[in-house]
């Protein structure tokens, strides 16, 4: 076992192993937040005086802020009216220098007005909207068969769906969300009508939408800013006044156009940034966009690492924190349930609920909240599969056991754990193999791993991004599969291997 | 030197056992004999400490059998159930060696030679797994496992329950040659009149956790405490050995 030992512990500390300044900017799941997130990476990489980190697509908006204020990034690029009143709550529009008076409490500002307005919009079908006769929101009333496709995001926010639906008392119930990268090929298929947009979407031209006017003025300002911790200016003066540059620098048709680069040629975020900077083009080879270019891209044997720390790290844990609590379930009839009823509870909360609860109590996004999430997922298979195994001990054998006089440790270990470690072994191997699909999840708060792909390719609606971080994971869980079959023949007792545990006679 | 006094289970309103006083005959062999649930198996799991008696105090060798004292004095009882008891991830020598071993007792090889000579295994045998083994061979290891230490006291419960005619009188004849040898004090379980005749010096004959008449095989064929111990042995089909 040494060598499993060896190989966790170089995998949780592998990634730590660098020091110096770092600027740490954070972005949000979808394009435009993805290119503004390197364009303010490489702006400030143009004074060297601190390293920069990009945390792209991490979750939401509240993932962003926890992480904002726990330290763990620096900055991000985020729209005035999102601070304005998911934020900061605020009932009215307020001014910059008001928001900034209402963050400082926080030890946050807003500053670096980036000169473009992306505000929420709905938007329908062209041909619909001729067809129908849509050019307003309020014409939407009239056509209450209309299906809707809204985001999670935009159906949660309260200057999202809530407010359109009661500004223009629109006849429609609330929908079941819809993924934002996936929305636009649900508008395609003719799956749904109307989506919520952003207006700098590159896809509104490309698949042929029309975007409602928002004739009573709902949809506040969302000047693109960037949202900051104060201090930054004090930790990397010089880098901070290189972000002074990026003021008033983008127009709505020049984010347009950067994110149709992203999502209708393919080019990657970080050229898409230099090229926008003007820093040179000719680092890069051709921006090729082939499924297998993608999976062997450069960043596949840091997300492979990544992914393994998450799932093997977490693993570590919960075996050495189920297996004792299976025992205890199993000998203590009375906390049995309450043990089996918490590990299962656990189990049944939604990952990106977990993640976003975790990130305020831990103080920090990315490695380690993702650890605490996968180790309790992981734990009701090896808590279970210790507990029912040592319950189905046959009598005679718990007595023969007992009768010899054995010590109650020596018996757990030389005889019962034994006995049941096929089935200990069978939970262990659930909990490895549910890991890796769990902790593609990860990549929303920053942790890294294949999920990063699978995050940039729904934001993209990059098939083979998407694809380029599904199947990795899928062959990881089957190499797993297959690694812990092996581990059986290795870890089962000879005298238990193809066959039950009983003692009937012949 | 094993003795009962107004020893009691329940569970429940169920009665497994009425008040029982006895003294066990030291370096003999008493039998227990009755239907199923009789509470002959009771008794046995009583006198091994795995449960604890309602009313009344068990004496081992002049100590009184408690929870504390019950894992070390199990070390000089052994103990044979149905089939051997034997833990299935374990080789037969490791069954057998599985308490000495820990106990970090000497002389093992020794011992364990000793016991196969006795009960007649062979050396390839101690290296199977029970699943391996035929059910004779199984009990004979349950035997030498019961064995190791040398115990004054052998508790055996339906130890040959499990096997064929055949076998079954083949391993009677050893056990018996085995205790007399031995000079154990031995308590066996059995619902076999047969077997009891064969073994007992001392039988008692117990209904629905009630000890209805303790004696000689004599004692309970010519003066039957009830009528029910005569129904009891003329029931058995078995023709009894000649004594």
């Amino acid at each position: 076992m040494k060598w499993v030992w060896i190989i966790s512990v170089w995998l949780l500390f592998a990634p730590w192993v660098q020091a110096q300044e770092t600027l740490t900017i954070g972005s949000k799941r979808f394009t435009e937040s993805y290119i503004l997130g390197e364009i303010i990476k490489q702006q400030a990489a143009t004074v060297p005086e601190a390293q920069g980190v990009h945390r792209q697509g991490l979750g939401n908006t509240g993932i962003l802020f926890s992480a904002l204020k726990s330290g763990s990034i620096d900055l991000y690029p985020e729209y005035t009216g999102t601070i304005d009143q998911e934020l900061l709550k605020n009932p009215q529009p307020h001014t910059l220098s008001q928001l900034n008076a209402q963050l400082l409490p926080l030890g946050l500002g807003v500053a670096v007005p980036l000169g473009f307005n992306n505000t929420y919009a709905l938007a329908v079908r062209a041909d619909d909207a001729k067809r129908l006769n849509l050019r307003r929101i309020s014409d939407l009333a009239q056509h209450p068969d209309l299906r809707l496709g809204l985001s999670q995001e935009f159906l949660g926010r309260q200057d999202g769906w809530p407010g359109v639906k009661r500004r223009y008392a629109l006849p429609f119930n609330t929908p079941k969300g819809l993924d934002h990268g996936l929305a636009y090929e649900a508008m395609a298929a003719k799956q749904v009508d109307v989506i919520d947009v952003y207006t700098t979407d590159a896809k509104i031209p490309r698949y042929q939408l029309q975007i409602l006017e928002d004739d009573r003025g709902f949809f506040p300002v969302y000047d693109a800013v960037l949202l900051y911790r104060l201090d930054l200016p004090q930790r990397l003066p010089q880098s901070w006044a290189a972000l002074q540059q990026l003021t008033g620098m983008i127009t709505a048709e020049q984010m347009s156009g950067l994110n149709a680069q992203a999502e209708l040629e393919g080019i990657s975020f970080a050229q898409i940034a230099r090229t926008f900077l003007n820093l040179g083009t000719t680092q890069d080879p051709p921006q090729t966009n082939s499924f297998w270019d993608q999976l062997w891209g450069e960043d596949f044997g840091r997300l492979t690492q990544e992914h393994l720390v998450l799932v093997f790290g977490s693993l570590v844990f919960s075996i050495l924190v189920g297996i004792p609590l299976g025992i205890w379930a199993a000998r203590v009839p009375t906390v049995a349930q309450g043990i089996l009823a918490v590990v299962g509870v656990v189990q049944t909360i939604p990952s990106l609920a977990l993640l976003a609860f975790l990130i305020p109590l831990l103080q920090q996004i990315g490695t380690l909240p993702a650890l605490v999430a996968l180790f309790l997922y992981a734990l009701l298979p090896i808590v279970r599969n210790t507990y029912t195994g040592l319950t189905e001990i046959p009598p005679q054998l718990q007595e023969s056991a007992l009768a010899l006089g054995l010590p109650n440790f020596a018996r757990l270990r030389l005889i019962e754990l034994p006995l049941v470690a096929p089935s200990i072994l069978a939970g262990i191997k659930t909990s490895a193999v549910i890991n890796v699909g769990t902790a593609t999840i990860a990549a929303f708060i920053g942790a890294g791993g294949y999920g990063e792909r699978i995050a940039a390719g729904l934001a993209l609606n990059d098939n083979a991004m998407l694809l380029a971080g599904a199947i990795p994971a899928a062959l990881l869980a089957l190499a797993i599969q297959f690694g812990f079959e092996l581990l059986d023949r290795w870890l089962i007792p000879k005298g238990l291997q193809n066959q039950k545990i009983s003692n009937t006679a012949d | 030197m094993i003795t009962v006094t107004g020893v009691a289970k329940s569970y429940g309103q169920r009665v497994v056992l009425q008040a029982l006083t006895h003294g066990f005959k030291p370096g003999a062999t008493t039998v227990l004999i009755g239907p199923s649930g009789c509470g002959k198996s009771t008794l046995l799991r009583l006198l091994m400490g795995l449960i604890t008696p309602d009313t009344g105090s068990i004496l081992i060798d002049d100590q009184v059998l408690t929870a504390h004292n019950a894992q070390t004095l199990r070390h000089r009882m052994g103990y044979v159930i149905q089939d051997g008891g034997l833990f299935p991830h374990l080789t037969a020598r490791e069954n057998i060696l599985l308490l000495a071993t820990f106990l970090k007792r000497a002389a093992l090889a020794d011992r364990l030679a000793e016991l196969a000579h006795l009960v007649q295994l062979s050396q390839g045998d101690l290296d199977r797994y029970p699943s391996q083994l035929s059910g004779g061979q199984r009990q004979r290891v349950g035997l030498m496992r019961a064995l190791m230490l040398d115990p004054p006291v052998l508790l055996l419960d339906e130890p040959l329950g499990a096997l064929d005619p055949i076998t079954r009188s083949q391993l009677q004849a050893q056990l018996k040659a085995i205790f007399a040898q031995l000079l154990k004090t031995v308590i066996l379980v059995t619902h076999d009149m047969g077997e009891a005749a064969y073994f007992g010096a001392e039988i008692l004959l117990m209904r629905a956790g009630e000890v209805l008449q303790t004696g000689s095989l004599e004692d309970l064929l010519e003066r039957p405490a009830q009528p029910y111990v005569r129904d009891f042995i003329r029931a058995q089909r078995s023709p009894l050995p000649p004594l």
